[in-house]
């Protein structure tokens, strides 16, 4: 250990010590950082004031400025929730077939719909609308219930299958083969029908047994041609687009156990505009038809979007 | 000022002072900031409808433990307007209460499960479990279609409960006593549910995984999520209102 001296060099003073020949220079600290460290500690001190700091007995200390961030994000809510009641009550009052004729609220309804879809839709029905496997695409218009804006608004508000729910889209097809309506033979001569009628097999014998056992089991719901019947729901079979599957294994699979697709009743959990957005912008994905929806089957030739 | 460096530097030339001093600071930093967790109004409110989990829901929240579920899920809503807008209201701490530990969780490759809970279908559940691509194309979650596959072997179940309920879950001795048939009876549809019923309130029996004549590790992993967030009726105005003014938060 040295004495403190004036380093001849610099002409500062050392702290006073030394290892090995070193010595440090006592420089006081720079005034920038010694400010900013000053300013740090006023800041502390006034943040501890004016916000939630301190721990007391059953909560914090409240703060002048009365800030938390619970209220911070009601606020927030509210004033979205604000900013978009002239355009809410709007659409809360045109009817869904009014909202689909003036296209400044369909505009507008499309866009929200769009929001809403992306929260609650896309688990099942995909970010780009297109469904998979038991969820259809919706950019089609290969529609299970009927694709013009009235009724898609019905299917979203009271949703598919839901008990307790009266008007929700209701449908059962029986299970042909776990019922033992059917035979595993009989049931393998019904899917080469299907297949045939879709054009992926050429007709054999089995596709006729089978044509039989559809005339007298299936077409009640999915129509003499296969042509599908929206009063229940039941798809489309001549064509290439498949809820499950058009395969072999997934046709025996939905004919021996049947399907039970559903969908939650929208309007017990958004609230009726969301609704209508919804609806609206699943309308104007590409498949939407004109209301009121002609009773006649579509004459075109559905896109080859497989599912 | 110079007194005061003086003085400090006997703190930093004896290890052993220094080594108190240290201790002393860390000490009084850490019961300010831990220990008002234990009274402020905050951290132990009580709100209505939380209970504790069901056995199945225990034994499905294992498995989500096991599966390590959390190291992409997070569980935990914060009050912030674009998580509040897509996963619903946000957390409160009592919704957490009888979670042994706690499945917050602190990052997010998945998307976070506190309200996942009658979201979607059980059959949804069970087909992106088994394969999340058949739904989500874009996902990048390991498939857990073994889940479906593996019989739900937990243990005893009333060991369990009883372990829960001496670190404060308020399981009543009947709950602890019946753990193993409630286990079964949630996911049995053939079986009278309407005991545990009473005893869990908003607690869903059905089957869960499609195959009712099995019980599987995923008949609990789905009942757990399907539980999750329901319990507490957050959305109820009176409420937000109170939430929203307290203060100190």
């Amino acid at each position: 250990m040295s004495k403190q001296r004036i380093d001849d060099a610099t002409g500062v003073e050392t702290v006073g010590h030394e290892w090995d020949g070193i010595e440090e220079l006592n420089n006081p600290l720079p005034r920038w950082w010694l400010w900013s460290f000053y300013a740090c500690i006023a800041f502390a001190i006034a943040y501890c004031v004016v916000y939630p700091a301190w721990p007391m007995i059953d909560k914090a200390t409240a703060g002048t400025f009365g800030w938390t961030s619970r209220g911070q994000l009601d606020q927030e809510m509210k004033a979205e929730a604000t900013r978009k009641a002239g355009l809410m009550a709007e659409l809360d009052e045109a009817s869904i077939g009014q909202i689909a004729a003036d296209p400044r609220l369909r505009r507008a309804a499309i866009d929200g719909g769009r929001a809403a879809f992306k929260v609650n839709c896309i688990q099942c029905h995909g970010n780009g609308a297109a469904g998979s496997a038991g969820y259809p695409n919706l950019n089609d218009d290969d529609w299970l219930w009927g694709g013009d804006v009235a009724t898609i608004h019905q299917t979203l508000l009271h949703g598919i299958r839901q008990p307790g729910d009266d008007a929700t889209r209701m449908s059962q097809m029986p299970a042909f083969g776990r019922d033992g309506i059917l035979d595993a033979a009989q049931v393998q001569d019904v899917v080469s029908h299907v297949r045939v009628i879709s054009g992926q097999e050429k007709p054999s014998g089995a596709s006729q047994r089978g044509a039989e056992i559809f005339a007298a089991n299936c077409v009640a719901c999915h129509g003499g041609s296969g042509e599908g019947g929206r009063a229940f729901g039941a798809p489309r079979l001549n064509d290439a687009i498949w809820l499950y599957g058009g395969d072999r294994k997934t046709l025996t699979q939905t004919v021996t156990n049947a399907r039970y697709g559903v969908m939650p009743a929208w309007g017990a959990r958004l609230d009726p505009v969301t609704v209508k957005m919804l609806a609206t912008y699943v309308h104007s994905l590409g498949g939407g038809e004109e209301a009121p929806a002609p009773a006649a089957p579509e004459a075109a030739a559905a896109p080859a979007a497989a599912k | 000022m110079t007194t005061i460096v003086e003085k400090h530097k006997k703190l930093e030339r004896n290890v052993t002072l220094l080594g108190i001093a240290a201790f002393a600071a860390v000490t009084v930093g850490g019961i300010v900031e831990i220990a008002p967790l234990f009274w402020i109004d905050n951290t132990i409110e009580k709100v209505d409808g939380m209970r504790p989990y069901t056995p199945l829901e225990q034994a499905g929240r294992d498995i989500y433990v096991r599966e390590g579920c959390y190291v992409c899920h997070s569980q935990m809503i914060r009050p912030f307007r674009d998580e509040v807008e897509r996963y619903g209201h946000y957390s409160l701490a009592a919704e957490s209460m009888y979670d042994h530990p706690f499945q917050w969780g602190s990052k997010r490759t998945g998307p976070d499960l506190a309200r996942v809970g009658n979201r979607y279908s059980d059959e949804w559940h069970v087909q992106h479990l088994k394969d999340p691509r058949a739904v989500v194309p874009e996902s990048i979650m390991p498939t857990y279609a073994h889940l479906a596959e593996h019989d739900l072997n937990p243990g005893d179940m009333t060991a369990e409960l009883r372990t829960l309920y001496q670190v404060g879950v308020p399981y009543s001795n009947t709950d602890i006593e019946k753990a193993n048939e409630d286990l079964k009876a949630q996911a049995d549809p053939n079986a009278d549910a309407s005991d545990l019923l009473k005893r869990y309130p908003k607690a869903q029996a059905r089957d869960f995984d499609g195959d009712p004549a099995r019980l599987t590790e995923m008949d609990a992993l789905v009942a757990y999520l399907q539980m999750l967030g329901t319990l507490v009726d957050v959305n109820a105005p009176a409420a937000q209102e109170k939430l929203a003014k307290e203060k100190g938060r």
